[in-house]
């Protein structure tokens, strides 16, 4: 949620029963704003909360100009101190993918996760128990990361590329029509495009190459629109 | 009409000042010639050097620099004044001849001013529309009303007074006039004006501004790769086809809406009507929420209502909830409670409390939880027992034939009967609606088989109460008795209350020994005073569960089975204990914690605890509450302030589990029949086999019939002898 919409986004989130009390939603505004300017981010959006067992993360990133360049996410425990994350790596992402469970709620936690490895000694071979640490922080990177390649979405028209390669937001954008936003097919991965270029020529043909160089929703599996009207 | 073309020269002028760049102006001041008051001032540079042979007093028009002005009015009088003046002293025509020449000059002298012709050729067309009155120069007139970005100028030559009008009023780009040039340079030559010779002077320095000034409009922006040049032309063209009012005044936001218009696909003029939004229908229902409340006789009703509210104060509950970062916003939670409002009018309801949205895919369910008042039970409709007709079913034979069938040994499990209603888990009876405003229903009693089976699967609810569920292991009903089954068990599961807050009540006498799950009531404890918040927050023995806990065996008082068998059934358990034993005489009974047992001992999730305690604020900790959450439902949550409390529940339904849900496996296949010796396959007796039995058999004859003959021959020969 864009710093400049954030209360509105969360009216509108609502339904789902997740919300920010009072004291969060107003140091989210004062610090968010702090660090737009400090870090001199384009756009800082509030990524969400992912909860944790002693206390909750609050997350939130920064775009530069360029709207499909690598974010820069930061971390905060009460809303108000920033603290920037590094970005995600593969193998970050594969080491975490063994802990499980709960957040803990403290970045510097540590996950203990024995593994059995093949040490060379010499000429033998044999297996020994490794006890891997994995740190919170890593493991908070890696979910972040693996959460927005998955479902991080955007409609149709909101971004549009130039041919000098940047991408922007598109401030003639005035929402889908209502018969538009009901179909999978206007929405787009807020990501690389993976998928684009397995497409067959004659549907690339239809494509507009300002707006649609993303991946749409139509081929995610499983399969199957739900869409909920509120009122 | 001179004064009219000066006039128009004045305003073009005017507005040609306004938007002129700086090297135009200075060309205007290079023009040679200026005869005239009009001619010079708008030569605005391109023209001047352009307009080359001198003889032209008129000064280039500008019109080309200049950015498109209003339009239309201007020229239309101009245009017909503008022939008058052309019979005018020379000087008058000349600027025409100039503009004239200038298409022409450019036209031959200098290919790079082609880029106007081009423009033009584009532009002619409109112009040709416009301009029926002219006869020489059709496009003139065109010009002048098709103006926007068109070059302007060079509105043919032939005719002056046209040219003149148009040039006024075409202060268009320069590059446009090209074609222009082209077409009117016939009608100069029928005009008899100078040829095109005499423009040949003075190109360069006119020319290269014009150039300048046009690639600079062709200029492509860096962020959205649209240029000026082409805006413009959009822009004008837009308007001239519109003719909107005073489109001075909305020009920029006309701007706007081509900029807007470049990134949407064109549409059929076709207009679409208005559909019926779903939103609209759902404003409807929320409206008669909203009315509910007129009814007629208001005072009276009015304190009848608040003596016998059972309504909750979910607004409340909702306040409190929000300082934890909890709940749905408060327009929902306001529409939510005024739907309870009507549930409670409707219905004769002693309690209701608002149990929490429990999310699907296609739509949410809002529930209520709610106990009747004494006697006024709703009767249930009586649901088969499926399960009794499963019992029956499997252990019917086929008696009459004579061959019999092996019987299946199989006996089902007896059912075990779901509890009363008022008890154990049907303690409650739950309403659900899809949304605040819709028709409230009532959810069926939960059965303990539904329980058992709801914990082995795992499905999404997707909001229509009526879907089947498809599982293995089958489940017994469809999504209503899913949805109950689950929020009997979120209920035991997840509410709690502030130790003391609920007390057992105080005739107990011999129940410890009859009721064997312990004691099952429980009453608010009056003289509770209050337990401080950081005291709910630090331990977790502070909280009690007050709602019974649910057995394996899917009830909260266990039923035990055997029993029913041997006072029913008598016969047929002996015969299953000869036959198979397979089910034990005596089942253990299956105790789970007591009433008001404390939170703190609930077992951990593989090393989770299972709740976790938030204080709602750490800024302000003297007016915060306890929060609990729970690791276990996640979505449950309970507030306590000390002295109030309430749980609500806002989620998917499901169960926390740190693995993904593994389906369970279906069971071994039974065993039909025990193999022997009688049934258990060989292979048949091969040639070889069967000879060499049938000589073994018939040896055995022969040595047999032998001893016989043996015995008879020796009888016989002792005979004989």
């Amino acid at each position: 949620m864009d710093t400049e919409g954030l209360l509105l986004s969360l009216e509108l989130a609502s339904g789902s029963g997740q919300g920010l009390g009072p004291d969060r939603r107003a140091s989210l505004l004062t610090s968010l704003m702090l660090v737009k300017r400090d870090y001199r981010y384009d756009r800082v959006l509030f990524w969400g909360r992912i909860l944790g067992l002693v206390s909750d993360y609050y997350i939130a990133q920064g775009l530069s100009e360029d709207q499909l360049a690598p974010r820069k996410t930061l971390y905060s425990l009460n809303c108000m101190e920033w603290s920037l994350l590094p970005p995600a790596t593969e193998e970050m992402v594969a080491q975490t993918s063994v802990v499980k469970g709960r957040f803990m709620g403290d970045p510097s936690h540590e996950y203990e996760h024995t593994e059995l490895q093949k040490v060379n000694d010499g000429e033998k071979v044999f297996e020994e128990e490794v006890v891997v640490q994995i740190k919170e922080e890593t493991r908070l990177v890696s979910t972040i990361d693996q959460i927005d390649k998955a479902v991080s979405i955007m409609p149709r028209g909101a971004l549009f590329k130039t041919p000098f390669g940047p991408t922007h937001v598109n401030r003639t954008f005035e929402g889908l029509s209502l018969s538009d936003a009901k179909k999978l097919s206007s929405y787009f991965h807020f990501r690389e495009a993976i998928e684009l270029k397995n497409k067959p020529l004659l549907e690339k043909a239809d494509l507009d190459p300002s707006l649609d160089f993303m991946d749409s929703l139509e081929h995610d599996i499983p399969k199957g629109p739900s869409f909920q009207c509120i009122g | 009409m001179e004064e009219d073309s000066t006039f128009l020269k004045q305003e073009q002028e005017n507005q040609e000042r306004g938007k002129a760049g700086p090297p135009w102006e200075g060309k205007t001041a290079a023009s040679p010639q200026s005869p005239e008051p009009e001619s010079s001032e708008p030569l605005e540079a391109e023209r001047g050097p352009e307009t080359g042979p001198q003889p032209r007093s008129s000064p280039p028009w500008s019109p080309q620099s200049k950015v498109i002005t209003s339009l239309g009015d201007p020229k239309g009088p101009g245009a017909s004044s503008s022939p008058s003046p052309l019979q005018e002293p020379s000087p008058t025509p000349s600027p025409r001849a100039l503009a004239a020449q200038d298409p022409a000059a450019p036209l031959q002298s200098d290919p790079t001013a082609s880029a106007t012709p081009e423009a033009g050729t584009l532009r002619s067309d409109p112009w040709e529309q416009s301009s029926d009155k002219r006869e020489s120069a059709p496009h003139h007139s065109s010009q002048s009303e098709a103006n926007t970005f068109q070059q302007s100028q060079q509105p043919g030559s032939p005719l002056c007074g046209s040219t003149d009008v148009s040039y006024s009023n075409s202060k268009q780009k320069e590059l446009r006039f090209d074609t222009f040039q082209e077409e009117d340079s016939n009608s100069e030559h029928e005009l008899g004006q100078p040829g095109p010779g005499a423009s040949g002077a003075m190109p360069s320095v006119l020319e290269t501004a014009v150039q300048n000034a046009k690639a600079y409009l062709l200029k492509t922006s860096t962020k959205s790769g649209l240029n000026l040049y082409d805006h413009l032309s959009t822009m004008l063209t837009k308007i001239l086809d519109e003719r909107p009012e005073n489109a001075v005044d909305i020009i920029e936001n006309i701007s706007q809406d081509v900029k807007m218009a470049h990134f949407s696909k064109k549409l059929d003029t076709l207009q679409n009507e208005k559909e019926m939004l779903p939103t609209y229908e759902i404003a409807e229902k929320q409206k008669a929420l909203f009315l509910q409340g007129h009814l007629e006789g208001v005072d009276q009703e009015l304190e009848d209502e608040i003596a016998e509210n059972s309504l909750p104060n979910v607004m409340e509950s909702a306040f409190y909830f929000e300082q934890a970062g909890i709940g749905l916003g408060t327009d929902e939670t306001y529409r939510i409670f005024l739907a309870l409002k009507q549930l409670t009018d409707t219905h004769p309801i002693q309690r209701c409390r608002f149990w929490g949205k429990i999310l699907g895919l296609e739509m949410n369910y809002i529930v209520a939880e709610v106990e009747f008042r004494e006697g006024e039970d709703e009767e249930e409709v009586e649901e088969e027992d499926v399960a009794e007709e499963r019992d029956n079913g499997e252990s019917e034979a086929d008696e009459d034939e004579e061959d019999e069938l092996p019987k299946s040994f199989y006996k089902a499990p007896q059912a075990i009967p779901k509890e009363e209603s008022r008890t154990g888990a049907n303690k409650y009876v739950y309403f659900v609606c899809n949304e605040p405003g819709r028709s409230w229903v009532k959810l069926p009693s939960v059965t303990p088989a539904q329980i058992v089976i709801a914990r082995k699967i795992k499905k999404f609810f997707t909001g229509q109460l009526d879907a089947p569920i498809m599982s293995y292991p089958p489940f017994p009903g469809n999504e209503s008795n899913y949805l109950r089954a689950q929020i009997a068990r979120i209920s035991a599961g997840t509410h709690v209350s502030p130790l003391g807050f609920y007390q057992f009540g105080e005739e107990e006498g011999e129940e410890e020994e009859e009721v064997e799950s312990g004691r099952d009531s429980f009453e608010e404890n009056t003289d509770f005073e209050g337990i401080q918040v950081i005291d709910l927050v630090e331990s977790l023995s502070n909280w009690v569960h007050h709602v019974q806990h649910i057995l394996p065996q899917g009830r909260c008082n266990w039923f035990n089975p055997i029993q029913k068998n041997e006072e029913e059934e008598e016969e047929e358990d002996e015969e299953k204990e000869e036959e198979k034993g397979e089910e034990p005489e005596f089942i253990e009974q299956e105790v789970g914690p007591p009433l008001l047992t404390p939170v703190s001992e609930d077992s951990e999730i593989q090393n989770i605890p299972p709740w976790t305690t938030r204080l709602s604020s750490n800024l302000v900790p003297q007016y915060a509450i306890a929060v609990l959450r729970s690791n276990r439902w996640p979505g449950a949550y309970a507030f306590s302030n000390g002295k109030k409390f309430e749980n609500l529940y806002i989620g998917w339904g499901h169960k926390y589990s740190p693995d993904n849900y593994t389906p369970p496996v279906p069971p071994a296949v039974h065993q039909e029949y025990p193999s022997g010796p009688e049934i258990t396959e060989m292979d048949d007796p091969s040639v070889e086999e069967e000879q060499a039995f049938r000589a073994a058999q018939e040896a055995v004859v022969l040595a047999a019939e032998k001893n016989e003959e043996t015995e008879e021959d020796e009888d016989e020969e002792d005979d004989y002898d």
